[in-house]
Formats: structure tokens, sequence, C-alpha cells
């Protein structure tokens, strides 16, 4: 398939205004320029585009709860804190290709009437703050930011807020609040962010992944997109491969492409001759599906069909040396160590899970210490203020369903029966 | 006192808010560059007045984010080893563990020179080259015993 949004990827100083307006760039944005504002958010709309960040709302129906009036401040966020395990795209696009996600940011500060946009960028990545900073001070020097970009009439201004160090500023109410000079902890809903977003103003915030698609909707067209994958989850999809395959990596592949296909087509199979014993299929929050379940197709629904879920398009592949309650005890770390500490559920639940799951691990699990699991996993699902408190579930949920034995055999005799 | 160049940069970072108090976060990142990698309170104080904030709310912000070291001196080079599940998947525990005997302290610590802090991390954003570490600013991928030892050698 010809590449969309690494399509750039690879070449020499692909980072470079100059290159990315040789390949084809910035002519989207003059395109779009020339159309009605609520033209191109019906566009995206009809493309199909769903948010690349994991919660996969549509697009263009986010974009049109912003309000019209045009004497009201607007704002355009970037999501560019990328932390959930597993998933390291849009670090591949910020390090690669900055100037498609300035496009993707002029487009879409044009269709909803923002005439400021900031990035937020996770602290770690020092290196795609530099580029980014870079590209914007390319394009403020040829006149596609600040006054009247491109000679129109719009005005648009794009500055870098860099995270440093907390996984909950992706979630998009928490990066405002981060934004804001906050401690990082989520905002109720509603009201919801396109009403009363940053500063109080409307305000879209998108994954980079998903306004790295704009350009190529208004280039080719929204039919071209929703054409691409299964019909209510279509277009390109980043999916980041690690872990135990030969060719780990950035794999841009229509949505729908199946487990197996990405897994023994795309990334050369397995790392050695272990046999694959699962795949955590969408950053770590998602369940995981085991060798049996490979002719899953990688998109939004069919995911969720399998109690799974699309996520970041982060696929972590395990093979049978791999110990499941490892694990299971690592990613809950991961999430006890984020949780913000607004609520109890999340604030004291991940960390208690966490305590039991390295007891278990080294071999100091009691008799009850699943059960006890399953009761804490009950009592922070559904019940916490932002999503995190659920993807720890989900995430120990999967392990448990499916390798429930591991877990028994580490009370039971102390040792992992995997290693 | 914050330095000349720290002072510099938050008066540029304020230009790019309607509000004082979000060049809070870029305000502690100039200010834990300027003092070498970690903060104190006369640096939160000072980033306080200048921000038109309560120091406590200063405080508060910094005390939030795990990269803003807080009455934590960090070593020249701060080695932070990524641990989570695609880096465990492919040794990130036995880098660690190398790391550990190479510089001769646990994880957590700084050595005697003050030249090396190491920490772990969950996950750095760099899966598909995994195992993988941060020191100081860079990132450091495919690792191995022999590569971790060339990376050590060249850092002065």
């Amino acid at each position: 398939m010809e590449k969309v949004i690494l399509k750039n990827l690879g070449k020499p100083d692909s980072h470079k205004l100059e290159n990315y307006v040789a390949s084809g760039g910035y002519k989207a944005i003059q395109s779009a320029l020339k159309m009605r504002p609520d033209n191109i958010v019906q566009m995206v709309k009809d493309s199909g585009l769903r948010g690349r960040g994991g919660a996969g709302f549509s697009t263009g129906l986010k974009w049109s709860f912003i309000p019209k009036d045009p004497t009201i401040q607007k704002y355009l966020c970037c999501n560019a804190d990328e932390g959930e395990p597993g998933t390291y795209k849009d670090r591949g696009i910020m390090d690669n290709d900055p100037h498609i996600l300035l496009e993707g940011m002029m487009i879409t500060s044009y269709a909803i009437g923002a005439s400021v946009g900031y990035i937020y960028i996770r602290g770690e990545f020092v290196f795609g703050a530099k580029r980014l900073e870079a590209a914007i001070d390319e394009a403020y020097a040829k006149g596609y930011l600040g006054k009247n970009i491109f000679g129109s009439n719009f005005s648009l201004d794009i500055y870098i807020h860099r995270g440093y160090g907390a996984y909950i500023c992706g979630e998009e109410t928490a990066l405002l609040e981060s934004i804001e000079g906050l401690r990082a902890q989520p905002r109720k809903k509603p009201p919801f962010p396109a009403l009363a977003g940053l500063y109080g103003k409307p305000t879209v915030i998108n994954n980079v992944e998903t306004l790295a698609c704009i350009p190529a909707i208004i280039e080719k067209g929204p039919e071209w997109f929703s054409k691409m994958g299964p019909e209510k989850s279509p277009g390109p999809k980043i999916f980041c491969v690690s872990g135990h395959v030969k060719k780990p990596g950035l794999y841009e592949l229509p949505m729908g492409t199946t487990v197996r296909d990405l897994i023994y087509n795309h990334c050369g199979g397995m790392l050695t001759d272990k046999p694959l014993k699962a795949v955590i299929p969408g950053g770590v929050s998602a369940p995981l599906l085991t060798a049996r379940e490979l002719d899953t197709a990688l998109d939004f629904d069919s995911l969720a069909a399998k109690g799974s879920m699309l996520g970041s398009g982060a696929v972590v592949v395990m093979d049978e040396s791999a110990c499941m309650v490892k694990s299971a005890y690592i990613i809950n770390r991961f999430f006890s160590h984020e949780s913000c500490g607004k609520c109890t559920p999340c604030r004291d639940g991940t960390p208690w899970l966490t305590r039991v799951l390295k007891r278990i691990e080294h071999g100091e699990g009691r008799p009850g210490d699943i059960e006890l699991l399953e009761s804490l996993c009950t009592n922070i699902f559904g019940r916490t203020f932002c999503p995190l408190g659920d993807g720890a579930v989900m995430a120990l949920r999967g392990h448990l369903k499916n390798f429930r034995e591991e877990f028994q055999f580490h009370i039971d005799h102390k040792r992992c029966m995997a290693s | 006192m914050l330095s000349e160049e720290a002072k510099k940069e938050i008066e540029k970072a304020l230009r790019k808010y309607p509000n004082k108090r979000s060049a809070v976060m870029d305000a502690l990142r100039s200010a834990q560059k300027a003092r070498g990698g970690h903060l104190e309170k006369a640096d939160m104080d000072e980033i306080a007045v200048i921000l038109e904030m309560q120091a406590v709310e200063v405080n508060a912000a910094a005390a939030f984010y795990t990269m803003y070291n807080i009455d934590k001196p960090v070593g020249k080079y701060h080695i932070q080893v990524c641990r989570n599940i695609s880096c465990s998947l492919m040794g990130a525990e036995h880098i660690i563990k190398h790391m550990e005997r190479t510089l001769n302290i646990k994880t957590g610590e700084t050595t005697g020179d003050k030249k090396f802090t190491l920490s772990t991390v969950e996950c750095l954003g760099s899966c598909g080259t995994a195992p993988m570490m941060q020191i100081n600013d860079d990132f450091h991928e495919n690792l191995d015993e022999a590569k971790v030892e060339e990376i050590l050698k060249g850092l002065e």
C-alpha cells in the first residue's frame, strides 16, 4: 500500500521544510484555505477518520461540536504525550516528518476557527521537541505560520508545551490542566473541552497521528480515505510492533490488517523458533489475544468485538518464554506508578494490585490471591474518574482470563511455569 | 538565584501563553537545567515570584511530574533504563544488572564521583528498539552489554 502518514520516513533530511514541500507537502493547506471551514469539517466526517490516540471517536464529529461564533477564542491541542507502553508511532512522525503534523494542525485550526495551537509533547522526547521547534521556526520564516498564513485571512500561532513525566497528561482534560500550569489531574466532564477546554475556551484535542491524516484527506478526498480498510473504521494506521518478532518497528498498513499478517508477513515472523503465546494488540491497556486469535483484524470494532481494543495500535508480541504473571505485574506497576492520585479506586487500588502481583511473581503468593485480584478489579473498574484505572483492570483481566493456570502455578509451586 | 539564561528562557516561555502560570513547567525545566539536574526550594520560590503564583502552587506542580528532581541531585550523566513490557521482554533486567555491576551502584544511587546516577523508568516510547535507555537528553537503543560498555566509555 502507498504510505500516507509515514510516506517520508527514511528519506534523507525528511524533517526539513524544503523536502516536505518537494514531496508535495503544504499543498493541502493551501487548498483548504480556499474552502469553507464547515466543508472541511464535513469532509473529515465523511472520511470516517476516528481518533488515533486510542478512543476512536469520530474526528469530524469532535470538530463539529466547536461553537461557530467567530468572536470566541478557540484552541487546538495536539496530544503528543505518547506514553502507553508499546507505543512509539507519534515519536516516529515528529522525529522524521514534523511538517506533516504542522500541516495537519494548520488545516484543523482553520476548520475549527482556532488561532492558537499547542503541541503537548512528553518531556522525554527531547529530540522530537527540538525537531518540532525547528520546523515551527521554518514555517514562520516562510509565512506558513503567523499572521495571514499563505497570504490568506487566516492567522495561526503554534507553540510547543513540553510535559515532564506524567502518563496521565495523555488524558485530554489532564493535558489541559497541565498546559494551564496545574497538577495534571483529569477534569470532570461535562463540560466537554469542545465547549469549555483550554482556559475555559472551546478546544479540540487530537492525537499526532490523527492530525497527520488530515492533509491526505483534503488532497485525495474523503471517499479515498473511507474506502481503505473496514467501513466503520477506515484509513491507514500505524502499528508499532515490539517484543519477540524478527523485525519490530512502525508499520503503516490499512486498518483491519490481521494480527497474523502483521506479525508473519510484515514483521518477518517470530524472533526465535519459540511459538507465539500472546499479543497485546493496542498498548498495554488492551486485553491480550492468544495464539488462537491471530486472525483478528486490527481495527476499532473487530478488537472491541473480541473484548480488547485497538488503543494506540501498539502491538506487543510475546513468545512461549514470556511469563504472564511477570507481564501482568510489569504492566500493572506502570499504571500504579502513573496513577494521578485524584480518585481512591485508582490511587489505592492500582498499587494494591501491584503488591499482590509482585508477591505472586516472586513466589510469595498466597492462596486466595487470584480472587483478591479479581475483587480489586471489580472495585476499580468503572469507578474511577478517568480511564487509567479501567486500563489497569482490562490489562490484568486479559491476563487472568487466558492464563489463570500460570498465576495458580506461581502461587502453588512458588516458581514460574514458563521459564 | 536563577541564572540569567534560565530567566531569559522563562521570559520566552511567557510569550506562549495568555496566563503566567502556564509557563511554570518550562520555568522549572530551565531552573533544573541551570542547577545541573535538580531543583531546590529557592528555585521554586523565585519562579513563584516571577509567575505570580504561591510558592506552594509551584511546588505542587513540580512534585506532580517525575522528571523534576526536587532536592535530589543527580550525577553529570543521569542514566534511565526502561524496564517496562517491551524492554523487559528483550532483556532490560539484564541490562540493569549489568549497569549496576559496571557502575558499582544500585538503581537509584549516584556514583561517588557524582558522574553517574542510575534510575529505571516505565516506558520511554522506544519499544521497537528495545532494550533502551536515556542518558540525559539522548536515547540509546538496541542495547546489549557490549553497546552499554561502549556508551559508558564515551562519556567523559
